[in-house]
């Protein structure tokens, strides 16, 4: 087994599976849910830039009713992204240097929204930006969160579940 | 059986692209027993072949060989390398439309005598008009099933069409409907009915909906007159002294270079590469492109005046279940300048999955408002606006000075600017699909700026005359005569209405004139 053969949905399972299957593959960083409920692991950033940037693209995309798990994914996809691409490394490294340097974890929402208004045009903020649009809004998990069913056909469509079911419009 | 033609066949009629133009051209012709190469840059993907996925759906049919952008318009700064969203796959954007088949208006055909003079725009009548084009809209709703004509149901209304429909009755609106679909709503010619799929722009995978991909194309093969050759992207048009065509150089699935000989080419790679490719062609006899002694060849470029409005409820909608279009209001796509512009819009319903809704609700916007919007996905109603723009000489297609295709081609680069007649129409339509909404309870509406457009059209304008336009009344370049173009880039303007039955409606004529006039041996 090796780290391209685990696909990203790989990474929300329980982690104690995945914590057996990750000693053997040169991992750098991990990290974990503080209720053992997910695990990240990365090759290139380490456990703290991996938290650091999970903290970040959750300021990005603020959803109360996502966890953690869901900004993981999306750290861990661009530590793998990064694993391939030299520019992208030294991008996000450098960012969530700064982004240490300022303390913005530990800032409070307001402070970090400036803070992120400031950077928005860097190409440190739009790397993880980019990968947020499709991280998070693209994974079946949070399609569930937010009440979109998603693939319909195998189902036979919506014919019979639910396609005109709206009974709160008088006229309609 | 399908045909089998040879490369140096002279005896055929080559048609470059499998759309709505190319596909149903190529069927017309072979049902007439002519022969017909048909050349089809993407893959032949079928029905089982397509995804309830939108990334996925997207990366495996789109066009997206590389593009560049200018102007003034938002598509070049959120998708600077994606002007248009359409597909490169056999059946072309059938596969992706949404199915909504309107006829054009009388006045549409007549701009520039209804509307007068509007500074800064190209406007000019086609050398058609509705009465001519009547039978050829019968034949076209007939043949691809369009409800509400020729007796067929209109198909229910979803829950999004819903919504849509008690706003407009509020805000007074009296023409609202589940609209003119080539969807079938009971079973029609071998397909089954709607099973409310959604989804509509991945692919029917109920064959619901009307594609050449699995109507037109493979009722053409069915004649043995028909050979239809995926993976062929056609790099150039050639010609002889006298200036016809002769033939045409395309790529092959390995990249090999191919030349397939023709007695007649139909050009049909929508409205961004059917320019690109006369432009391509140039040679020592046609220094400015093929068919191009007017300069029209790459000017005019429409992609109708769009936006969308998306509403949100205290209440769930889940408008993303059923048809993707499942409704209109018609009320708007009239002439009457006094409010502010000319030409009119229909408002049809549209969802986005999370998915796209995430990428294209305000591309590039992140943070707590944005968020607080998409968290209420499962409870909007969404509209699209198509009105009709101007046609302006400035928005056009030209060949890229620097950068080149796989194939050592110029790409091609998409300017586009609104005109001030397109500005305004588009914050009225704003403005009206926002009380429609607010008229049943939205506690917020988002207007979302036009997405890479869809409706690609005017690049090789229809005209009375040589100097105004590129092909006749026809669709036939006025320079050479066994050269047609066969898509939406004929269009002299682009009316309030989905292009979509216009195309079909021209191709079945196209191919009337062009039997005829290889009966006659003038082709």
């Amino acid at each position: 087994m090796n780290q391209a053969s685990l696909k990203r949905r790989d990474f929300l399972i329980g982690s104690s599976t995945l914590l057996a299957s990750l000693a053997v593959m040169g991992t750098t960083g991990i990290v974990m849910a503080p209720d053992g409920a997910w695990a990240v692991s990365t090759t290139v950033l380490s456990s703290q830039e991996t938290a650091t940037l999970i903290k970040f693209a959750r300021a990005i995309y603020p959803h109360k009713k996502l966890k953690d798990a869901i900004y993981a994914n999306v750290a861990h996809s661009l530590d793998d992204k990064a694993s391939k691409n030299d520019q992208l490394k030294t991008t996000l490294q450098q960012g969530i240097a700064q982004l240490q340097q300022s303390k913005f974890a530990s800032l409070n929402q307001a402070k970090q929204l400036a803070a992120l208004k400031d950077m928005e045009t860097t190409p440190f903020f739009q790397s993880v930006r980019g990968e947020c649009v499709t991280g998070i809004y693209n994974n079946p998990e949070v399609w569930k969160i937010f009440g979109y069913e998603g693939p319909s056909a195998e189902l036979g469509g919506y014919i019979h579940r639910g396609f005109n079911d709206l009974a709160w419009l008088k006229d309609a | 059986m399908a045909a089998k033609f040879d490369l140096t066949d002279n005896s055929v009629v080559v048609v470059i692209g499998s759309g709505a133009g190319g596909g149903t051209l190529s069927n017309e012709l072979a049902q007439k027993g002519i022969k017909v190469v048909l050349l089809e840059a993407g893959a032949r993907n079928e029905i089982e072949d397509f995804v309830n996925n939108e990334w996925e759906s997207f990366t495996n049919i789109s066009w997206l060989d590389k593009r560049t952008t200018s102007g003034s318009w938002r598509v070049a700064k959120d998708f600077p390398n994606l002007p248009a969203w359409i597909v490169k796959s056999v059946g072309g954007s059938t596969v992706h439309w949404a199915g909504a088949s309107l006829r054009f208006q009388e006045h549409e055909f007549k701009i520039r005598t209804t509307y007068g003079e509007i500074a800064g725009a190209n406007l000019l009548d086609w050398p058609i008009t509705l009465q001519e084009m009547e039978p050829y809209y019968e034949r076209a709703e007939d043949k691809m099933g369009v409800t509400g004509t020729h007796g067929i149901p209109r198909l229910p209304g979803n829950n999004n069409f819903k919504v849509l429909a008690a706003g407009a009755k509020k805000v007074g609106y009296q023409t609202v409907h589940t609209g003119n679909m080539a969807i079938n709503s009971q079973p029609r010619d071998g397909r089954g009915s709607c099973q409310q799929i959604g989804f509509c722009f991945q692919g029917c995978k109920s064959g619901a909906k009307w594609s050449t991909l699995y109507t037109e194309i493979p009722k053409g093969e069915a004649t043995g007159n028909l050979e239809v050759r995926p993976n062929s992207q056609v790099l150039k048009i050639e010609h002889n002294d006298k200036g016809l065509v002769t033939g045409v150089v395309y790529a092959d699935k390995q990249g090999q270079q191919q030349h397939q000989a023709a007695r007649v080419v139909c050009v049909a790679g929508n409205s961004i590469e059917s320019p690109r490719l006369l432009l391509n062609s140039a040679s020592s006899k046609f220094p400015d492109g093929l068919a191009n002694s007017s300069g029209q060849v790459g000017k005019n470029y429409m992609r109708h005046t769009t936006g969308s409005v998306y509403g949100i409820f205290d209440k769930p909608v889940h408008m993303y279940r059923g048809t993707t279009m499942a409704g209109i209001v018609r009320d708007e796509a009239v002439y009457k300048p006094e409010r502010g512009f000319a030409g009119g819009f229909e408002l049809e319903t549209l969802s986005l999955g999370l998915p796209f809704m995430a990428a294209f609700l305000d591309p590039g916007a992140w943070g707590p408002d944005f968020c607080s919007a998409m968290d209420a996905y499962s409870h909007m109603a969404g509209m699209w606006i198509v009105g009709e723009d101007m046609p302006q000489e400035t928005n056009r297609i030209t060949l890229h000075a620097t950068e080149k295709d796989a194939f050592g081609l110029p790409i091609p680069d998409v300017h586009f600017d609104d005109h001030a007649n397109d500005t305004a129409m588009r914050n009225y339509a704003f403005k009206q699909g926002s009380a429609i909404y607010e008229a049943v309870g939205a506690t917020r509406t988002i207007h979302t700026p036009p997405y890479p457009s869809t409706h690609n059209l005017g690049t090789n304008r229809m005209s009375e005359k040589p100097q105004d336009g590129v092909v006749n009344k026809h669709g036939q370049t006025h320079d050479i005569a066994n050269l047609f173009v066969s898509d939406g880039s004929q269009f002299t303007s682009g009316a309030a209405e989905n292009p979509t039955l216009t195309i079909v409606a021209l191709a079945i004529r196209q191919a009337e004139y062009i039997a005829d006039q290889m009966g006659k041996k003038a082709i």
